[in-house]
């Protein structure tokens, strides 16, 4: 009975605590187009460094971290936890925000600029903001004065059903205001600076050249469902 | 009473190869200067704080004001931090100073290119030290300023990105790297209490 219970004592000590990983993996999604199809708005230069290295690296530390996380949780150890909260806003923010980003934009050839009369939030935009012209100006004017880096939104709200115009920083998922994302604008300098240097507003201008309004139709009209 | 852009103190091709002419031809430019230019035109509009320092401006104002007095005094700071002659193992009191907080130089290094590339966005690694001269790193964010906590800077190190991009695009690491290439021990010794 005794030596039965040492041995069970030993191989208890020699066991992993938890040898394998509960921790989701997400991964870089594909561009809808080649790294040079939005050029001369957005170079190719710019894309593929945002897409392969910037967006990669949200990727692969957001998978870090949640797998750092899940081993955390396995051990019970809270502050562990709570201290891995920041990268993993940061970095799953990163991942969220720009997903969205590269379905956002499109080639001028399949629609990029073309905001449809027909579509129901060119439509609503227009209700609300006077014309599209004017509703880019508001948008631009905010996006620009974002200090240090960040996005600018068109958003959902489902308790108004209206739209919204808000800017966020950092990394910070418009989903931490409730909104729905239509469209997202990211004014890191990563996003702008081998094409346009500081020249924020220049790039804020020329970018509503590639806007997908196809896209921010789909997700006005999957929003707006009752 | 216009705010006005300090000079650069070194040719804008004097860091290079570390730091490209580029780079500092728009750092200072077009950023720097650009600072400079909207707390002018901030200032045109005779606001109660117009014509204060820069120190004043970042303890007492918030906002836009802040943000531009801030960046403002931050990028002066950081032309200072680096020199044409800078780089290799800290001599002087900081040297001391250094062990001192750190252990030694290496260790120092460390944590302080840790700070300067694992900050999240935009901002500014620092190394601080109070009226002990104890030596403490700390960051700061987009304009923040650690002389609004108290602090006394000693050197700085700006991560926005547009400090790197043109010479190392994404590589932050590489750029923090570099900029021991450059850390001026001299203008550090200055900073500290005598």
């Amino acid at each position: 009975m005794m030596i039965t219970s040492r041995r069970l004592l030993n191989n208890a000590a020699k066991a992993p605590s938890r040898s394998f990983s509960t921790a989701k993996k997400f991964s870089l999604p594909a561009l809808p187009y080649n790294y040079d199809a939005l050029s001369p708005v957005i170079s190719g230069n710019i894309m593929e460094l945002h897409h392969s290295k910037h967006h990669n690296a949200y990727v692969n530390n957001l998978n870090a971290a949640l797998e750092q996380y899940a081993d955390a949780e396995s051990k019970n150890d809270v502050g562990k936890m709570i201290a891995l909260q920041s990268a993993i806003k940061f970095n799953g923010g990163g991942h969220v925000n720009h997903s969205i980003f590269w379905t956002n934009l499109a080639p001028t050839k399949e629609g990029g600029g073309f905001a449809d009369p027909k579509f129901h939030v060119v439509q609503a935009i227009t209700k609300k903001f006077g014309s599209v012209e004017a509703f880019v100006t508001k948008f631009n004017s905010q996006t620009a004065a974002v200090q240090g880096s960040g996005w600018g939104w068109l958003g959902f709200n489902r308790n108004t059903h209206d739209i919204e115009v808000i800017t966020l920083p950092n990394q910070d998922p418009l989903s931490v205001t409730g909104l729905v994302p239509l469209l997202g604008v990211d004014v890191w300098e990563h996003a702008y600076y081998l094409d346009y240097k500081n020249a924020r507003p220049d790039y804020l201008k020329e970018i509503w050249k590639v806007v997908n309004w196809k896209n921010v139709e789909e997700r006005y009209l999957e929003a707006s469902k009752k | 009473m216009t705010y006005e852009l300090p000079p650069l103190p070194y040719a804008k091709n004097a860091l290079a190869p570390h730091l490209s002419e580029e780079t500092l031809n728009f750092h200072y430019e077009k950023h720097h200067r650009g600072y400079v230019n909207k707390l002018n035109q901030l200032a045109a509009e005779k606001p109660a704080w117009a014509g204060k320092s820069y120190e004043e401006l970042i303890k007492t104002e918030s906002g836009v004001v802040f943000n531009q007095a801030a960046q403002i005094w931050n990028h002066t700071f950081y032309w200072k931090s680096l020199s044409p002659n800078g780089g290799g193992a800290p001599t002087g009191k900081i040297a001391e100073l250094i062990n001192e907080a750190f252990g030694s130089f290496d260790a120092f290094k460390e944590k302080f290119s840790a700070a300067a590339s694992g900050h999240f966005g935009s901002g500014w690694a620092w190394l601080v030290r109070d009226d002990n001269n104890k030596l403490q790193i700390v960051s700061t964010h987009d304009a923040g300023n650690p002389i609004k906590d108290g602090h006394n800077p000693v050197l700085t190190c700006d991560v926005w990105e547009h400090a790197y991009y043109i010479d190392f695009r994404n590589d932050r690491p590489k750029y923090i790297a570099t900029w021991w290439n450059l850390v001026n021990w001299e203008f550090a010794n200055s900073n500290l209490k005598p």
